[in-house]
């Protein structure tokens, strides 16, 4: 059974300890009433997704904040790297024409 | 408060790597799970938010002691809901001390053998129902003040469970005000049980903020990465400020005969609660320690079964499932 024990955390791992096998993470997502997508409100430990949903369900929601929840993996969160913020997120800031007020329209054309 | 005398990690990084670091915190920069940190800062969190974490959890025994005891169904509901809220809450600071590379199950280990602490004031006993008013009014109060200030500290995760925490707190302060209202509007008996619980309670929420830390070279690492956000004594002032009109209006009388209103400073003056019983009550010797360790251990080991059986369960159908594909 050992083959499926959660990756080891750097700096950790505690071969002798009581408390040894983990359950695996999920990151909970939750889509309040009014919301308008899932926003990530953080994660629990759940041996599958039946019981991450239901663990999620009483960590997250206990005073109605959400009507939708998704869990998922943390294992398989693929997430971009802080050290390439510049390289990943520089190339949109060239482009200012992508927003309307790039745009000088006169008064009297009225509103657009 | 529940993370109390945290010792700040000596850090030996890239002295411009620091500076850039420092620089981020003092524009207000959120640093995040995947950010370069200093191993100090990573260090001082685990032991700060880990420690704040188990209180949440050890914290729900001394109320959870009362539960087969409230003294009606709907008192009972109240509080059973306020200790799952701080199940919840130790829920999700794990979550924040995890992205830090500490594992959960290493958290729950170095609880249960010793090696991280949980808030004093958890191993005070509760002896009457009065005490549930008590513990929500003032532990909870407590926990406020220093929790409130908490939403702003410089790590994402562990700001973000702030605020969700702070979200639920009112609810417990309340409920333990409303349970003290009742029962100072009772029969005699029942105000001397509100009277003799704010006794037993309130120089134990005063040694919640720990000691003055005003010369602590810990206390200003910490409060220049923004992990601590004020100093014990101006929480512990706060705190007082706070409470004595509260108790005051309950017609209860606060136990400390050196207790005054200060015209000049505009604060009260008040006794400080004896600094050994704090040490040795942090050392283990106090009333409740070793029951408390015995309790979480025994939950430990008793769910074991309920762990590696569930897992057991998820491997077999997922199994199952690849094979039927
Ligand atoms: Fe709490
Ligand atoms: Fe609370």
């Amino acid at each position: 059974m050992s083959n499926h024990a959660p990756a080891p955390y750097p700096g950790t791992g505690t071969p002798e300890g009581k408390a040894r096998r983990e359950w695996p993470l999920w990151e909970v997502f939750i889509r309040g009433q009014h919301g308008m997508s899932h926003r990530h409100v953080g994660s629990l430990h759940a041996p599958d997704a039946e019981l991450a949903m239901r663990n999620a369900r009483d960590v997250y929601t206990r005073r109605h904040e959400g009507v939708s929840i998704w869990v998922v993996p943390s294992a398989q969160i693929t997430a971009s790297a802080p050290s390439e913020k510049g390289p990943m997120f520089d190339p949109a800031d060239s482009k200012t024409y992508r927003h309307p007020t790039f745009f000088d329209i006169p008064d009297d054309v009225g509103a657009m | 408060m529940y993370a109390q005398m945290i010792k700040s990690e000596a850090t030996q990084d890239d002295p411009e790597k620091l500076a850039a670091f420092q620089a981020r915190i003092d524009r207000g920069e959120k640093i995040e799970p995947k950010d370069w940190m200093p191993e100090g800062y990573r260090k001082t969190l685990i032991r700060q938010i880990g420690q704040h974490a188990h209180s949440e959890i050890v914290g729900q025994l001394p109320e959870g002691n009362w539960v087969t005891r409230a003294p009606t169904l709907e008192r009972k509901a109240i509080l059973l809901a306020k200790v799952q809220d701080e199940a919840g809450h130790g829920l999700y600071l794990y979550c924040a001390a995890e992205t830090l590379g500490v594992s959960r199950d290493e958290m729950t280990e170095m609880l249960l053998d010793g090696r991280m602490k949980y808030s004093s004031i958890f191993n005070y006993p509760t002896l009457t129902w009065a005490d549930m008013g008590a513990v929500g009014w003032l532990v909870d109060g407590a926990a406020i003040m220093n929790q409130v200030p908490l939403q702003r500290t410089s790590y994402g995760p562990y700001a973000r469970a702030m605020v969700r925490i702070c979200k639920e707190e009112s609810f417990h302060q309340r409920q333990g005000f409303d349970v003290m209202m009742k029962m100072c509007r009772g029969t005699d008996a029942q105000k001397r049980m509100a009277q003799d619980a704010l006794n037993r309670f309130w120089f134990p929420s005063l040694m919640m903020f720990g000691p003055s830390d005003k010369d602590s070279k810990h206390s200003a690492q910490s409060m220049a990465w923004k992990i601590k956000m004020n100093t014990n004594d101006e929480l512990r002032q706060k705190f007082v400020d706070q409470t004595v009109p509260q108790a005051e209006y309950l017609g209860l009388t606060v136990p400390d005969p050196d207790l005054r209103w200060n015209e000049e400073t505009g604060h009260y003056d008040f006794t400080e609660p004896d600094w050994s019983e704090f040490m040795d009550v942090l050392q283990g010797n106090g009333p409740c320690n070793r029951d408390r360790l015995e309790a979480r251990n025994k939950a430990w080991d008793d769910g074991a079964w309920v762990r590696e059986g569930l897992m057991a369960h998820a491997e077999k159908r997922r199994a199952a499932r690849v094979a039927a594909e």
